[in-house]
């Protein structure tokens, strides 16, 4: 009880003071917040308030968590809590009983809970599933203020799957005869649009009845949605627009309530919501815009007070007749509005005038023409946002002629700025600007140092990256690329000689490239000079490793002859040993390369940046490396399926011994041409470096552009390089000569300007920033996609670079993807396989399904061609095995009823037992494929088991690793009573699996019935997709290297009395239809290829009694399957 | 709008309101950085600031700064509008406003923002709405404290 006394007693001051104003609370000060308040102004140190708060939050603590807290004494706890907090410190403690609160105070205990909740939680906070109960309880509350915390609380933060839960409530108070209930439950529904917006979807008609209530507040509250909804699709919402405009008008014409008007402007806020939803609708549509027009030229003219609220409408007005179609009479009004804007002495005004700028001067240069000398001042503006956003009017509106000053202007800000975020931003621009409008080698170059030394390691890495990739790619003129090459050596050289531990990491990376790449190109530097500069890098103490690494690559590339072999001996001793991977593996290429020089040549021939890199991701290098090992008795590999397989098979009793793991000498040589032992161990290491490189995060992209030459099998195939090269031809482009541009440059800046009479100074520079934006060059010159006159034209192979870099990244030592592909793909043809594929074994079945196409069924005992015979029995007999339906024995006399019904183009071939699929009492449905020369044909049969007539029988195929296509003219079919009905469908295959399957839906309907399906499922395996492939062996060799994914393993041989390599052959050639290339002696090449043309190779070896099976191909899961499917036909033999 | 910040000539934080969720400690960074930046510039300077890659608008009151992050698109005008209009209200509803009241008064601070600005959107634009809203709710405030006064009365 004397508790109670107590806690009155020192509630009576505040409680006394109270008054019937609202305002009266301010003498709260007197409570415990208000000590807690002053004690901490009275303190001097930080460290003092520290001490206080823990103590606070101590003793906060410990009174939330009694018991004998009631809730009255728990709010102003929460409020304490609150104000800690945004101290910044932390009270985590409280959170939960900030919903306790909430839950079980009265509603205005709940009122300071729900405010400390949504405080303290933001909404993928896990406590806030604890509040959905409580929120649940007050919507359902009858008392209204109740209900308007609960949608408060709600439309702040709401745990995104529990919205169902509320969804129905808040839906209902829609129609709640309080207007603020609507209001609120309306902008709650905003809320969950936001993050869940395909849970409100089904009451987007109710949205449209809150956009016509009869409230403002209700109204503009919608609005929020609408226009959310209209900038995801405005194409959905334009029978909308007359109704936003007919609102505007009445809003523009004072109708709403005089509650409304802010400073004596009706509803601002609603206005600019709407204008910026018409902005969205009318946006390239003419007739929407049409409807626009007099309401946006009348709040342009009633927009006349001199207030803040006037100009924000206005600012959104001239917005959006830029946005929406143009009409001439609006534009012109538009843009007298935004001369007021730039011209204003008020400085918030000028830097949106100046924004507005920026948004219409591609459509309009001539605007920027008439404020240039508006322009010019506020380049020089104090307050830097205003100098920000003239540059960015620049950056829009530079061209050829221009480009030296605009880029000179933002140079300049650039080095008084200390904004990183503004920095990365400019940089960019200027990168960009450099790129497309430099006017010659030396300024690009320049230009390029500068934005290097001044975007340091902040800049986006594609600006290095796309550098490099120009200078390596070159342009169309040989000569221009040298000299500007040559430029970048000096330039870089001299850079060296000075101070360069002042320049970022990023730069230096740029620097060594180049050096390395290209100092030999002066052919006075001796390559001792720049390794001794570069050496001096590797000394500095703020040199990241990254950069020494660079630094190291260059050192390989240049480390000749003479002096810098001794540089780079030295150096590869102080970096052998480093305690960086990556470094002491750089450390040791330069220092075996350094030793040989013939082989330095070979590896890193100069100037040959342009050499498309291959990636031998097969690391068949590693060949003579596993074939020692295995020699020596290790384990060959296995894939992982094939493991588990064994490993399944290992479960039931194994009755034969442990088996001899075979040491295969395959020697790769005896094939093709592989690596020499010399280069084994670089190369090994350089992609077993790969993974590491690609760990290094952000810079790890620039890294690639360094790593030029792989150690791929080019240095083997180097009689090939010429000819590629020459395929390349350079064309060399007229580019404009100096002279010529001075010229264009003069007779530009020649233009007439109109300006008054300012310092001659700044006309000087108006004339050289506004050059080419004369009235008659206008729109054509500022165009970004119009072809000025670009220095650095890319070639068209290379489109996007700079955008390719994080493809770049996965693909770790390829320059591109694409060289890779395109080299494949070369080879390919090189090899004719298109032209050869056709098997001798189906070549007859081709001719003849030609000719009975053409002839149209007249089919005759050729058919029986004793190859496609052979094959058949295995085919249906690996069927069986392999379809999934436990299939009901078929009636033989149903299987030919179906034949016959086979059509008539496949009655020739092959096809597989007819299986049924799935049946009721209406329908009867089986299947069988056909294999043709180019395809497998799936036929369906639909039995009409009933006594009536199907019109509508809609069948569906669908499979995840094969692509289905239907071959019959419609997919909908019918069957009349007792009849078959037919589908084909042709299959190819996707993605390789050791069997495939496609389900199906066959959906049918009786005239009088309702609608029925019936599902299915077909399983094949690969092999009916395996064609022979017809190669000759030196075509055979040469794909084989191409080919990157591979599997070995051994397999039973067959030794059925005669040769048994031949005879194993024969049986897999038989079974899977492979091609047998050639058998040399022990060894066998076969080859085949998966529907349409996916080669796989398989080279086989005679092996202590057992066939040691090799198989390759360009597609990743194929050598698996293969490998399974030759197991099983090997052992049902 | 991201968040609305309200702090005092010496940099401390009188009232935070976010509308993004994001961890207590980018909030609190962010609100560091932004406040250094914002007191260090000069009075005629111009009241919209880019800054990171959000746009911010703020506004000084007497002592304190009103500081609002807004989308790129959004109209800096009418969000400096937003912020003297909120500003309005806290008058109205305190009588003649000043950081004191703010400070000793932040619940009700916050009571005055969320009937007017909702989930980051201007939720009602009458000034006599919103003020009809919060005074509802204080005159409940006020049946219960009077009720409260008589219960304590015989004891």
């Amino acid at each position: 009880m004397s508790d109670v006394v107590e806690k009155t007693l020192t509630a009576l001051p505040s409680l006394l003071s109270l008054d019937s104003q609202p305002g009266s609370t301010k003498l709260s000060s007197t409570s415990k917040l208000g000590t807690l308040i002053r004690g901490i102004t009275e303190l001097t140190s930080k460290h003092e308030e520290e001490k206080l708060i823990q103590r606070e939050l101590v003793s906060i603590k410990e009174q939330v968590s009694s018991p004998n807290t009631s809730m009255r004494q728990m709010k102003e706890l929460m409020v304490r809590a609150i104000y800690c907090e945004m101290l910044g410190y932390e009270a985590s403690f409280s959170y939960i009983h900030a919903i306790k609160l909430a839950q079980q105070g009265t509603a205005l205990e709940k009122r300071v809970g729900y405010l400390a909740v949504s405080l303290f939680l933001n909404e993928s906070h896990e406590l806030l599933l604890l509040l959905v109960n409580t929120v649940l309880k007050d919507l359902q509350s009858t008392n209204l203020i109740e209900v308007c915390m609960a949608l408060t609380v709600v439309s702040q933060m709401f745990p995104k799957d529990m919205i169902p839960a509320i969804l129905p409530l808040v839906e209902e108070k829609l129609n709640h005869p309080k207007e603020i209930i609507r209001r609120k439950a309306v902008l709650a529904l905003y809320k969950f649009y936001l993050i869940a917006p395909n849970q409100v979807q089904h009451i987007h008609n109710k949205f449209r009845k809150a956009l016509c209530d009869k409230d403002p507040g209700v109204m503009t509250a919608s609005l929020h949605i609408y226009l959310q909804m209209i900038e995801e699709n405005p194409e959905g919402y334009k029978d909308l627009a007359a109704s936003f405009v007919t609102i505007l008008k009445q809003v523009v014409g004072g109708k709403l309530p005089m509650d409304f008007n802010y400073h004596s402007v009706p509803a601002p806020w609603l206005q600019i919501q709407l204008l910026r939803i018409l902005s969205l609708l009318g946006k390239n549509d003419p007739s929407t815009s049409e409807i626009m027009y007099e309401v946006l030229d009348e709040s342009l003219r009633r927009a006349e007070i001199n207030h803040n609220i006037t100009y924000a409408i206005l600012y959104e007005c001239v917005k959006c007749i830029y946005t929406i179609d143009p009409k001439s009479d609006l534009l012109e009004k538009a843009a007298k509005c935004i001369g007021n804007f730039v011209l204003s002495p008020k400085i918030n005004l000028k830097y949106l005038g100046l924004k507005a700028l920026t948004y219409v001067v591609q459509q309009d240069p001539k605007l920027a023409l008439q404020h240039q000398m508006t322009i010019i001042e506020c380049l020089d503006h104090p307050d830097l946002i205003i100098k920000r956003e003239t540059l960015e009017i620049l950056f829009r509106i530079t061209n050829a002629q221009n480009v030296t000053v605009i880029v000179d202007k933002m140079l300049e800000f650039l080095r008084i700025n200390k904004d990183d975020y503004t920095t990365i931003d400019l940089v960019g621009k200027v990168a960009e600007l450099a790129e497309k409008y430099a006017p010659d080698n030396e300024w690009f170059i320049e230009t390029m140092s500068t934005v290097f030394s001044v975007g340091g390691d902040l800049m986006q890495p594609d600006i290095p990256n796309s550098f490099l990739k120009l200078l390596s790619e070159g342009f169309d003129s040989v000569e221009e690329d040298r000299k500007l090459r040559l430029f970048a050596v000096d330039s870089y050289v001299s850079l060296l000689q000075g101070e360069p531990g002042k320049l970022p990491q990023r730069f230096l990376q740029v620097i060594s490239w180049v050096l390395g790449e290209y100092s030999f190109l002066r052919e006075e530097l001796e390559a001792a000079t720049v390794l001794r500069l570069l050496a001096k890098l590797l000394d500095m103490k703020n040199t990241s490793s990254e950069t020494k690494s660079w630094v190291l690559m260059a050192m390989t590339k240049l480390c000749e002859r003479g002096a810098g072999v001794s540089v780079a001996q030295e150096v590869s001793e102080t970096y052998s040993s480093s305690l960086d991977t990556v470094l002491r593996q750089r450390a040791q290429e330069l220092q075996h390369l350094s030793r040989h020089s013939e082989l330095r040549a070979r590896v890193l021939p100069r100037d040959a940046g342009l050499e498309p890199l291959e990636v031998d991701s097969s690391l068949s290098f590693l060949d003579g490396f596993v074939s020692e090992a295995l020699a020596a008795g290790a384990a060959p590999y296995k894939p992982p399926h094939q493991r588990q397989e064994e490993l399944a098979q290992a479960k039931a009793l194994s009755l034969e011994p442990y088996g001899l793991s075979l040491p295969i000498s395959m020697s790769s040589c005896s094939i093709a041409d592989r690596q020499s032992p010399t280069l084994l161990s670089i190369s090994s290491g350089l992609s077993g470096e790969s993974p590491d490189l690609s760990h290094k995060g952000g810079s790890s992209t620039l890294k690639l552009d360094g790593v030029k030459r792989l150690w791929g099998r080019e240095g083997y195939l180097a009689q090939r390089e010429p000819v590629e090269e020459s395929a390349r031809v350079e064309v060399p482009s007229p580019l404009r000569s100096p002279s010529q541009q001075g010229e264009a440059d003069s007779s530009h800046s020649q233009t007439p300007i109109p300006t008054p009479e300012p310092e001659q100074e700044k006309q000087q520079l108006a004339s050289s920033l506004f050059v080419g934006l004369s009235s008659q060059s206008s729109v054509c010159l500022m165009g970004k996609s119009e072809p000025t006159p670009q220095r650095f034209r890319r070639k068209a192979k290379s489109p996007g670079s700079s955008s390719s870099a994080s493809e770049k990244t996965s693909n770790s030592l390829v320059s591109t993807p694409s060289t890779v592909d395109n080299l494949m793909c070369n080879n390919l043809l090189d090899s004719n396989i298109t032209s050869e594929l056709v098997v001798s074994s189906l070549e007859q079945t081709s001719q003849l399904s030609q000719g009975l196409a053409a002839a149209n069924g007249t089919c005759d005992a050729e058919l029986t061609d004793s190859d496609v015979k052979g094959s058949s029995p295995s085919l249906c007999g690996d069927n069986a095995v392999a379809a999934a339906d436990p299939a009901p024995h078929e009636d033989p006399c149903k299987d030919l009823l179906l034949t016959s019904h086979l059509p008539a183009e496949l009655s020739g071939l092959s096809h597989s037992e007819i299986t049924p699929l799935c049946s009721n009492q209406s329908l009867d449905l089986s299947a069988s494929h056909v294999q043709k020369e180019d395809s497998l044909v799936l036929v369906v049969f639909i039995y009409n088991s009933s006594d009536s007539d199907i019109q509508q029988i809609l069948l569906e195929l669908d499979s995840e690793e094969i692509e289905v296509s239907c071959v019959c003219d419609s997919a909908v079919q019918e069957a009349s009573s007792h009849s078959v009905a037919v589908c084909q469908y042709s299959l190819t295959v996707k993605t390789p699996s050791v069997h495939v399957e496609v389900v199906g839906t066959v959906s049918y309907q009786f005239p009088a019935g309702t609608p029925q399906s019936l599902q299915f499922s077909y399983k094949l395996p690969l092999t009916c997709f395996i064609r022979p492939l017809t190669v000759s062996t030196e075509e055979y060799g040469t794909m084989w290297l191409d080919f990157s994914h591979d599997t070995k393993q051994n397999l039973t041989l067959i030794s059925d009395g005669q040769e048994p390599l031949a005879a194993t052959l024969n049986v897999l050639k038989k079974k899977l239809q492979l091609h047998v290339v050639e058998i040399i002696g022990m060894e066998g090449i076969v080859a085949c290829r998966l529907l349409q043309d996916q080669p796989c190779l398989m080279h086989c070896r005679l092996n202590a009694g057992t066939l040691a099976v090799w198989l390759r191909s360009p597609v990743p899961a194929l050598p698996d399957c293969l490998m399974y499917h030759c197991q099983r036909a090997l052992q049902e033999h | 709008m991201q968040f609305m910040l309200l702090f005092s000539r010496q940099g401390k934080l009188r009232l935070q309101k976010w509308y993004v969720p994001l961890s207590d400690k980018e909030k609190k960074k962010i609100t560091r950085e932004l406040v250094q930046t914002v007191l260090a510039r000069k009075p005629k300077m111009c009241s919209f600031l880019e800054w990171r890659d959000m746009k911010i608008v703020y506004k000084r009151y007497a002592s304190l700064y009103f500081c609002c992050a807004i989308e790129n698109q959004d109209n800096e005008l009418i969000t400096l509008e937003i912020i003297h209009r909120y500003v309005e209200l806290l008058d109205k509803y305190f009588g003649s406003v000043c950081e004191l009241d703010i400070i000793f008064n932040f619940e009700k601070a916050y009571f005055i923002l969320d009937e007017f600005l909702l989930g980051g959107e201007a939720q009602e634009t009458s000034k006599k709405n919103v003020l009809k809203a919060i005074e509802q709710a204080d005159l409940l405030q006020e049946n219960i404290d009077f009720q409260m006064r008589l219960f304590a009365a015989p004891s």
